[in-house]
């Protein structure tokens, strides 16, 4: 069934068809229609979900963090700095091996406070121990949230889950999306079946220790196993979920990389203007390709490279700062990634749209221009730029 | 089975809280969880939530853990929202037929955890309603990392973070009367106890509060050798003087109705309890006992403000 839904509606509805036992609920912009819209289903009796209005998004992971611990599936929705505010949180519980799914709707990071939508806020918990999926469109996000749990629960992988989708862009468009039955959603996530959980009667569970150091890197380490494993759970996941779905989802996508050479690598929304770019491009008779990431916790290196071996020059798009004075996350891992090719293409890292700024179809047009030039003399030129600043003169 | 609170027949209960962590000797907070837990009914289980605290490293340190029942620890600051998960996990489960049995919550924090650092967390899930049970121990600092001030440490006190030095006594404020802001909550039950004679108190409180159906409070008076300087076999007498001195009053509200559970045969003046402790020893130097007047005021009218609310 097609139905008009804004990224927000398509993501509670799909939390609607789960029908978690516990969620975690408080307000902040523009992820708040989330818990309204859950808030809705409740009252109308379509949820049995134990529905905590908290107050705060600290005691919102808290209260996900006990109730899975507990035994139960746990849910909650946030941005910016309310993710902000869960950070030390995150942490527990990935360590806890708690998988708990959490709806990001991505949203600059304060100060100066600003609502719209960069990856500050998810880019800064990317070390957290948190799966992290990210959304081009609203149908995206709600097949995102959905596969989510299937991948966080395989004792393989116990770590929770973050499907982030980009603030007001996705939130808060409206687009035509396929929904799953209930029912199939039901039977793909199924039930879930802990171990060892607080509330199981035959064996009483003790979370959460004092890890002295005699122990703890031994359970840092497990956590950094269960992250590499991950990676094939979410591909066989993905599988599976094309069964029921008939759509394909990758670790990326790889949008007319055949025999590209001028290539864009970027997450979330931006792709649907950098195809109309690249389809431009092509028509013109210029190799243009782009990686869209999906996965970015665990980070696809291997297979990035792979997708980007032969290539001639790679502009990484990334639309948070990070402040590290060598480009953004995602340039720092695409790099890396492409350091152990033989043959590697030059790349260039451009920071654009903080706190919403646009980007438009001609900005990725002198991108490709940028990139043909740097293949053609060899010269980067600066690798780490700002695009879109109203003070200067457009440099790339 | 009588109810009369009879301590031998309540100690030959399977034990909840085992010997074998690691807190001081003469603590307060390992009497208080011991004292708390055993007033549990043999039957029913229990899921045991602590913030990060001294308790917290000392008797959960992995391998070992020195509680009988489900515990969970997550941080400093969320252990109230912590047991209303596990609440609400119990709540969802329990209508999906998932969980058997009579499962209780009980969260121990110590007054930073409480009065500070874990306060908007309280308040929130006393206000949202869990049927959960928090307990603050209070050892009125910081004593896990090392004594520092709290909102909970009593004026003159000496701490790391208000020492006695030439311009100041000691910490400048009054304790935060923390019970008070509970009551505030309109929850079904508060009190204010202490681990005192045959635990009669205590646990005739905690019953109360594991047993009434909703968010109840305890706050706990759990002294710290350490952080208080008495001598570790000490601790009994110390608790008994904070009584009878009046600086921690036992009383308890239920149902909006104050009620004294303790007035002292002699209400002793507030130096008996003072004076055996390291951290009010600048209190007695000579020219220094204006200190002690004022702290003797502050405790008269307290006092007198909760027998005039109690009508005792």
């Amino acid at each position: 069934m097609s139905s008009p839904l804004s990224g927000n509606e398509a993501v509670a509805y799909a939390m609607k068809q789960i029908n978690p036992d516990v969620m975690g609920a408080f307000p902040i912009t523009p992820s708040t229609e989330i818990p309204e819209y859950f808030a809705q289903y409740v009252a109308n009796g379509e949820v049995d979900t134990e529905y905590v209005t908290v107050e705060s998004e600290h005691s919102s992971m808290s209260v996900c963090i006990a109730a899975q611990a507990a035994g139960a599936r746990a849910i909650s929705a946030t941005s910016s700095c309310g993710l902000a505010l869960m950070y030390e949180l995150l942490y527990v519980a990935a360590s806890c091996r708690l998988p708990i799914t959490l709806a990001c709707v991505n949203r600059a990071l304060s100060g100066p406070i600003n609502i719209n939508h960069d990856y500050s806020d998810s880019m800064g918990a990317r070390d957290s121990g948190w799966i992290q999926i990210y959304a081009e469109n609203n149908q995206e996000a709600y097949d995102n949230f959905i596969m989510a749990m299937p991948v966080g629960e395989i004792p393989s992988v116990r770590l929770p889950v973050m499907t982030c989708m980009d603030g007001f862009i996705t939130s808060h468009a409206v687009e035509n999306i396929e929904l799953l039955e209930t029912d199939a959603v039901r039977r793909f996530i199924g039930e879930y079946r802990p171990e060892n959980y607080l509330l199981k009667k035959e064996n009483p569970l003790a979370v959460g220790p004092y890890d002295v150091s005699p122990y703890y890197m031994e359970h840092k380490v497990l956590e950094a196993e269960a992250m590499k494993a991950a990676k094939a759970r979410i591909l066989e996941v993905a599988a599976e979920f094309e069964k029921i779905s008939g759509r394909h989802y990758g670790l990326f996508e790889e949008y007319k990389m055949e025999d590209a050479e001028l290539v864009l690598v970027l997450i979330g929304s931006t792709a649907g203007t950098a195809k109309a770019a690249v389809d431009k491009l092509r028509e013109d008779g210029v190799k243009a390709g782009l990686v869209k990431i999906r996965v970015f916790r665990p980070f696809p290196g291997e297979e990035l490279a792979r997708a980007l071996a032969g290539t001639r020059a790679v502009a990484v798009m990334d639309k948070s700062e990070g402040f590290s004075a060598n480009g953004g996350p995602l340039f720092a891992e695409t790099r890396s990634a492409l350091y152990d090719l033989k043959e590697r293409p030059y790349t260039i890292d451009i920071v654009y749209g903080l706190g919403g700024r646009d980007i438009r179809v001609e900005d990725f047009e002198k991108i490709f221009s940028r990139l043909a030039n740097i293949a053609q003399t060899g010269e980067i030129g600066p690798v780490y730029t700002h695009m879109g600043q109203r003070s200067k003169e457009e440099t790339v | 089975m009588s109810n009369v609170y009879n301590l031998k027949r309540e100690v030959e209960k399977p034990v909840r809280f085992t010997g074998g962590h690691r807190l001081c000797a003469g603590c307060g907070a390992g009497v208080v969880v011991a004292g708390v837990l055993r007033a549990l009914d043999k039957e029913d289980r229990a899921v045991v939530v602590n913030a990060t605290s001294c308790l917290e490293v000392s008797t959960f340190m992995y391998p070992y853990t020195a509680y009988m029942d489900s515990y969970i620890h997550s941080a400093f600051e969320n252990s109230a929202a912590t047991c209303a998960g596990v609440e609400a996990a119990y709540n969802a489960l329990k209508r999906r037929g998932k969980v058997e049995g009579t499962v209780k919550f009980i969260t121990f924090a110590g007054d930073g955890g409480t009065y500070d650092i874990g306060f908007q967390s309280l308040s929130g899930a006393m206000e949202r309603g869990h049927d959960m049970v928090y307990v603050c121990y209070d050892n009125e600092a910081y004593m896990n990392t090392g004594i520092q001030r709290s909102s909970s440490t009593p004026r003159f006190a000496r701490t790391t973070t208000t020492p006695i030095g030439s311009v100041q006594p000691g910490k400048k404020q009054n304790k935060k009367d923390l019970t008070e802001i509970l009551v505030a909550h309109n929850i079904p039950y508060i009190a204010q106890t202490a681990p005192i004679g045959n635990f009669r108190d205590l646990h005739t409180k905690s019953h109360n509060a594991i047993y009434t159906e909703g968010p109840c409070f305890l706050n706990v008076l759990a002294p710290c050798p350490r952080g208080w300087d008495y001598p570790m076999a000490r601790l009994a007498q110390i608790i008994q003087l904070a009584v009878d001195t009046c600086v921690w009053p036992l009383y308890e509200v239920e149902a909006g109705v104050w009620r004294l559970t303790y007035i002292p045969k002699k209400k002793l003046p507030v130096e008996d309890f003072l004076r055996p402790q390291g951290r009010f020893r600048h209190m007695f130097q000579k020219g220094n006992e204006w200190m002690i007047e004022e702290a003797q005021a502050y405790v008269d009218q307290k006092w007198e403000r909760l027998l005039e609310r109690t009508g005792a």
